[in-house]
């Protein structure tokens, strides 16, 4: 009889795991809580280093996924989860009990709410706007104000709920930089006439081809990058973005007047993962992630027995981290299930 | 300006207000620059709105001033304020009414400090046992005093006679709020409305008919700051810090100014006459400088009480022309009277009048 593993989350990593399962012969249940898979590629246009669009990677994913026998279920969530000796229950919103032999969580992460940085008046001003709404801009080809205007100096700050014990992240979300670098060459792309000013505490460019990416937006795109983190937003009489910022590497401070703010929000854990957490017993960490017994050799494992992370409920990913992160979790499931079927015979 | 952000924001930080049952502990400076506003809150609340407030003879100054200019150990400020709480505890009352700014923030420093820190609650219990014989209790409510007026907003806009509402023009006065640093900065939960987006003053304006004013330079200093002022040779610090905020207001043109700490009071209004000494700099319409009242001396204004019972007198910068604005009769042969009559001397150069 085949083993049957049920996935939470179709993003990035439910759906890789999911396809890579399904490949090895398992059967497979994906659990989404959107009415259609992928996650927060659905929401951003191009994608960093290399700016190719978002939807050629979940064309990757639904090539893996769509008609391979597995079965998504969207719209829905998991009201509980029980242990039955070897196998989980597992009870939809649909009112539908699932029954497996193993559990992936992959839950993904949520976007910092940026309206909790109340200084820089997210919800409140009409032209501060996220990285997630820039994207939207970017989509539909068309970078304007409120008004309908064309701006002409933008600024993008860093860190936004990254790095902040004022609002308990005291981790580094990883990828806001390299979002911001790339945002800021997209900008210029788009709008050759503007001015574009990233807000940034140090520049975090680990990742393969970033600095590349920095460098070029620099020397060829003109973007100034000034240090020190932004302390507040106004609007002024004409209906302009008036900021204060420190630029530590002069050494003074700074009041500058913008056309439109970009705040590069962090990653947080999930809602639907604190929902999985509490329900299920699972382990998070002082970051509020989920924690593994080992982050070194275990990372995809949990602190019970046969349900496995992947992804970016552990920790801020990029897709390529993300990837291979849901391939170990294959690894490790597919090495758990044949341990239980060595043991039932 | 979305105000439904705003709105999300002040859901955020809604406290909560004690309804009757007051030990209101006044201000040192308050009664001198202001002398009709505590007098006011008092006749307002006892005898308009009906609740009871009780004044202790024994309430002392809270040593803020003292504390912030580091001449004041902190476990003395503590002990101070705990025999606050001992002549609170004896007069039978559990909710504290607390007119300054400056002593709300040490109110609620002191009492998180406790929170955080049980030992120091137990080391005060023994500094004011042996020094007084005298015991306390922690106040189950702590509110300042323009909370109390928050709350009751309503009902004063029920009773009232004079709206925020220029008469001539029909249209609301654009009334600019400044709230106290240390009323939320420091614990915004202790704020109605949080710290970045206060709603305390703005809560009565709306109530009352005007326009809030968010101007960019909204959340900086009036220009007190203790150590701007209390050191002189930081004085001009303390002036350029006004000129700052009042220059970054002007464009918006602010018919009134409204305050919640003693210290901004008093420096936006005074700074204003110094500027317009120093530099013949004028932050109002017409050359006109810009009234900065209380809360309780906007709540007298708009119940209809007499402007120079409500002590408006005694402000720098005079308020005629926001009289004017909002239509409210006076007699001006009456502003250095004495309640039976006698003339006092009438001060020179007066601003606005």
């Amino acid at each position: 009889m085949k083993k049957h593993v049920v996935v939470i989350g179709g993003g990035v990593a439910g759906l890789e795991v999911a396809g890579q399962l399904a490949k090895a012969g398992i059967e497979v249940s994906v659990i989404e809580k959107e009415s259609k898979t992928g996650g927060h590629l659905n929401k951003w246009y191009k994608l960093f280093p290399d700016r190719r669009k978002s939807s050629e990677v979940k064309d990757y994913l639904d090539g893996i996924t769509l008609n391979k026998g597995i079965i998504i279920h969207t719209n829905t969530t998991i009201e509980r989860l029980n242990r039955n000796r070897s196998q989980y229950s597992i009870f939809t919103s649909k009112g539908k009990e699932l029954v497996a032999d193993a559990v992936i969580v992959a839950t993904g992460f949520d976007l910092f709410k940026s309206a909790r940085k109340e200084e820089y008046g997210y919800g409140i001003y009409d032209n501060v706007i996220t990285s997630a709404d820039l994207e939207e801009m970017f989509r539909s080809d068309e970078i304007v104000l409120s008004n309908g205007v064309v701006p002409e100096i933008i600024g993008i700050v860093h860190c936004v709920g990254s790095r902040d014990e004022k609002v308990g992240n005291f981790y580094c979300s990883k990828l806001c930089c390299v979002t911001a670098v790339k945002q800021a060459i997209e900008i210029r792309e788009q709008l050759p006439e503007s001015k574009v000013f990233c807000f940034y505490l140090d520049m975090r460019m680990g990742g393969a081809f970033y600095e590349e990416l920095y460098r070029e937006a620099q020397e060829k795109w003109g973007v100034n990058f000034i240090r020190g983190k932004v302390s507040e937003a106004s609007e002024t009489v004409d209906n302009k973005l008036l900021i204060k910022v420190e630029d530590t590497l002069a050494g003074r401070p700074l009041k500058m007047k913008l056309d439109m703010l970009v705040l590069m929000a962090g990653m947080e854990m999930s809602e639907g993962g604190r929902h999985i957490a509490g329900i299920g017993g699972l382990k998070t960490g002082e970051n509020r992630f989920f924690s593994s017994p080992d982050n070194h050799t275990g990372s995809n494992k949990s602190n019970i027995d046969g349900i496995f992370y992947a992804g970016t409920c552990t920790a801020p990913m990029n897709i390529t981290e993300t990837i291979s992160h849901a391939r170990a979790a294959v690894i490790e499931v597919t090495s758990f299930l044949t341990s239980m079927k060595n043991q039932d015979e | 300006m979305n105000i439904e952000g705003k709105k999300r924001i002040w859901s955020d930080y809604q406290k909560e207000i004690a309804d009757d049952h007051f030990f209101y502990v006044r201000s040192c400076i308050r009664q001198s620059f202001f002398p009709g506003s505590e007098q006011f809150f008092l006749h307002l609340l006892r005898n308009i709105l009906g609740k009871d407030v009780y004044e202790n003879p024994g309430h002392t100054t809270c040593t803020g001033i003292g504390y912030h200019s580091d001449i004041v150990p902190s476990a003395t400020i503590m002990t101070v304020i705990a025999r606050h709480f001992a002549l609170m505890k004896e007069s039978g009352y559990k909710n504290i009414a607390i007119s300054c700014v400056t002593s709300f923030g040490l109110y609620t420093e002191i009492l998180e400090t406790w929170k955080h820190f049980p030992e120091e609650l137990e080391k005060t219990r023994d500094y004011l046992f042996r020094a007084t014989g005298r015991e306390f209790d922690i106040p189950e409510n702590v509110a300042h005093s323009s909370d109390i007026i928050y709350k009751f907003r309503n009902e004063i806009a029920q009773k009232a006679k004079n709206f925020l509402i220029n008469k001539s023009t029909g249209e609301p006065l654009n009334i600019v709020e400044h709230i106290g640093c240390h009323y939320a900065k420091m614990f915004p939960k202790t704020g109605v409305g949080g710290a970045e987006f206060p709603n305390v003053l703005g809560g009565m304006v709306d109530a009352w008919g005007g326009t809030i004013i968010d101007y960019p330079e909204r959340r900086h200093c009036c220009g007190f700051g203790f150590r701007q002022y209390l050191v002189q040779a930081n004085r001009g610090y303390s002036v350029s810090n006004t000129a700052k905020k009042f220059s970054s207001m002007k464009p918006y043109k602010p018919d009134l100014v409204l305050t919640n700490c003693p210290g901004c009071n008093m420096f936006m209004d005074k700074w204003q006459y110094t500027i317009r000494e120093m530099e013949g700099t004028s932050f109002g319409q017409n050359g006109e400088s810009i009234p900065v009242l209380t809360y309780e001396e906007l709540a007298g204004l708009v119940l209809g009480h007499n402007p120079w019972d409500l002590g408006l007198q005694y402000h720098m910068v005079q308020s005629e022309p926001l009289l004017r604005k909002m239509g409210i009769e006076f007699d001006a042969t009456d502003k250095y009277k004495t309640k039976d009559g006698k003339q006092m001397p009438i001060p020179e150069n007066l601003i606005n009048a």
